[in-house]
């Protein structure tokens, strides 16, 4: 005999399913148990795709691109049936298949009475930030930019916004682009409230029920969430691949709520967000100062004639030879970025065998590689960290989302198109991030200035003007 | 077009072999296929895996069993990461259009083996219903559907759930996971996505066999 489900399954079901939509081999019930909550209302059915006009859009991830939708031939129906490409890989969406959301006793959120554990103190520009992201959620406003410059100290920024609405029993879900960034924010965000269920999802988090409060998540994992959020926080919009890829903003869209509120944080807004800014139709807090109150670090631009065909050959530029020789600072550690994988391979040995011919490291385990698919690229960025490593060389995956205490910062072919002003801005900002070295070099390397160089440099100038500095 | 595995859009290139007859559209990009390996050089004149001898260990073995039932496996591409990849995607994630890929290569390769063995039946490895439900295609159904030859679905999987189900002697035993739907008395070539040890086909070869078909081979897509 099969037992209907008891009150209590029926509410961890309910905060399972809540706020979110799901294939059914998503949900954790046996045919029996799946029939009757449907019966009984509990779970709903929802069609996969939205037909419009002659083009199908996926629900699940927006997905309305033709070369992204393909056929395939059902053996359950022996039809031919329509899927998306573009989100199979968390479950094929298909015109048998249909998507389920929870249409029962909406569960209650925990009101929590003080559940801000973290010590530190704000700034009196994080303060002011601060104060007015909180507002923002108590007065449910729709949309606030927070633009606050790199190193401004931008997650302690949050605190009372969160906190507040943890108060007001709300559910919270902070997400940004890059999975390194959520395992970097899950313990810091975990000890500033300690007693509050804190889950972050990621490609290969362990965790993937996405039950709690409060929310840590990858953009991508918003896809199987709908209208779950009362304050939905996307940090580093403007970075890969939120920016550039429409599923993602549609994902967000639809896991907040009706009468939600949703805070972007950025250093480097786009071209798109200045000019809602600029109209007025996006509110927005500039947060001009390092919470050092020191500025910005501003790049300067070093030209060499030929620096592509010289690096293919595996010599470096004699400016960088000079500056190696005479650097102010010789015990900060050095930072230097490259456009491509293969240039990185490419100058690993020269480069490493110039900084012991320098003296400036005295062995070959000091210096490393990495880039996007090195198995042990964390590793290498704690050890760097550690200062077991004094020079990394790195692609553009370390222009954001990591800090080290004291670096000068190099890019060798500055012009390449992958150092756009933000990513430039971003390189720029690793420089000078604690308060014992306030300060560092940033060298652009180039031959032939961008306008990416020259937007980036004026745009820190800026900031660093906005920030009281002359 | 874009490329089918990581999206890149492909330029098809032009050059006077191809200016009045152009190309079937590729469905990998160049970097993407120069990543898939076929089979090339010496291999095992039994079961294709690459190697020196002209019969391969296994196959060796097989032979000195009393049930040699397979006349022979023939496979076009090796099992490396990449593979891995596609097929994990293509089978186990149900993305159906992948099967693209291996469409010029797999028709190839057919004709190169069983070109003129013209009266065999094709008979795809079928799978149990449960992983029918689960997937909603058979990944041999849809190679063998490349095939010139025609073909027949004379099989029947039981689902392994079901056999687990059985006596633990009965699962050392390892029955036959295969039923037969109806006789042939024509060389019958099963088709599969990968032979790994040619276990689950020779049982399938094997039934045949014992019901009157006189001749089987086996074509897969892959040597594991
Ligand atoms: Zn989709
Ligand atoms: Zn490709
Ligand atoms: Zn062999």
């Amino acid at each position: 005999m099969v037992v209907p489900l008891n009150r209590q399954e029926l509410m961890d079901l309910a905060k399972n399913v809540t706020g979110k939509l799901l294939l059914r081999q998503e949900i954790p019930l046996s045919a029996f148990h799946f029939t009757q909550a449907v019966e009984q209302k509990f779970i709903r059915a929802v069609p996969s795709f939205t037909k419009k006009h002659f083009t199908l859009q996926c629900n699940r991830c927006g997905n309305n691109e033709k070369r992204l939708m393909a056929q395939y031939p059902c053996s359950i129906c022996n039809k031919t049936h329509s899927y998306c490409r573009k989100c199979i890989a968390m479950g094929r969406v298909s015109e048998c298949t249909m998507l389920y959301e929870w249409s029962g006793p909406v569960p209650e959120w925990k009101i929590h009475a003080d559940p801000c554990t973290w010590k530190g103190t704000l700034t009196e520009a994080q303060q002011k930030a601060a104060d007015r992201i909180a507002s923002a959620v108590v007065n449910k406003e729709k949309e606030l930019l927070s633009w606050a410059v790199c190193g401004a100290g931008k997650t302690e920024m949050l605190f009372p916004a969160i906190t507040i609405a943890l108060k007001q029993g709300k559910r919270i879900c902070l997400a940004t682009p890059r999975a390194d960034v959520v395992r970097e924010l899950q313990p810091r965000i975990q000890q500033a409230f300690s007693d509050v269920t804190v889950q972050a999802l990621y490609g290969g988090s362990k965790d993937k029920k996405g039950t709690a409060q409060l929310i840590l998540a990858t953009t991508h994992q918003l896809l199987r969430f709908k209208q779950a959020f009362d304050v939905m926080i996307i940090d580093e919009i403007d970075a890969f691949p939120f920016h550039a890829e429409p599923s993602l903003s549609f994902a967000a869209e639809r896991a907040i709520k009706l009468d939600s509120t949703t805070i972007y944080l950025t250093a480097t807004p786009r071209k798109q967000q200045l000019k809602r800014i600029r109209n007025n139709l996006l509110p927005h807090i500039f947060v001009p100062r390092r919470f050092h109150s020191y500025p910005l670090p501003v790049p300067q631009m070093k030209q060499v004639s030929q620096l592509k065909s010289q690096l293919k050959k595996k010599e470096l530029p004699p400016s960088f030879l000079k500056w190696l020789l005479i650097r102010k600072h010789p015990q900060r550690q050095i930072l230097v970025f490259v456009p491509t994988v293969s240039l990185a391979d490419h100058l690993s040995v020269p480069l490493t065998d110039l900084l012991i011919s320098y003296d400036i490291i005295t062995s070959k385990q000091q210096a490393s590689t990495v880039h996007a698919s090195d198995g042990d690229r964390e590793e290498k960025v704690q050890s760097f960290r550690d200062r077991d490593l004094f020079m990394l060389l790195t692609t553009t995956i370390l222009e954001r989302g990591v800090t080290f205490p004291s670096v000068d910062v190099i890019i060798l072919d500055a012009g390449h198109h992958v150092f756009d002003q933000a990513a430039i801005v971003q390189i720029a900002g690793r420089a000078g991030r604690s308060t014992d070295d306030p300060f560092g070099d940033v060298l652009l390397f180039h031959d032939g200035k961008t306008e990416a160089m020259v937007e980036a440099v004026e745009s820190i100038r800026k900031m660093n003007k906005r920030g009281g500095f002359a | 077009m874009h490329c089918l595995w990581c999206d890149e859009e492909i330029i098809p290139s032009v050059n006077w072999g191809n200016l009045l007859l152009p190309s079937r559209p590729a469905s990998l990009c160049e970097k993407c296929e120069s990543e898939l390996e076929q089979i090339e050089g010496d291999r095992c004149r039994k079961c294709s895996r690459k190697t020196a001898e002209v019969v391969c260990r296994d196959c060796q073995w097989w032979e000195s069993q009393k049930r040699n039932v397979l006349a022979g496996n023939y496979s076009v591409y090796t099992y490396n990461a990449f593979m891995r990849e596609i097929i994990a995607k293509w089978k186990y994630r149900g993305d159906y259009i992948l099967r693209n890929v291996f469409a010029e290569v797999f028709t190839e390769g057919y004709y190169q083996a069983f070109g003129k063995k013209k009266d065999a039946i094709i008979i795809p490895i079928p799978l149990s219903e449960n992983r029918l439900k689960e997937r909603g295609f058979n990944q041999a159904e849809a190679l063998a559907a490349f095939l010139p030859n025609q073909s027949k679905s004379l099989l029947a999987r039981i689902d392994s759930e079901k056999q687990s189900k059985k006596s633990r002697k009965q699962r050392i035993t390892r029955k036959n996971p295969f039923t037969l739907k109806e006789t042939l008395n024509k060389p019958a070539i099963l088709v599969d996505d990968i032979y790994t040890t040619g276990t689950t086909i020779r049982h399938a070869a094997e039934l045949l066999k014992q019901n009157g078909c006189p001749e089987v081979y086996s074509y897969t897509l892959i040597r594991g």
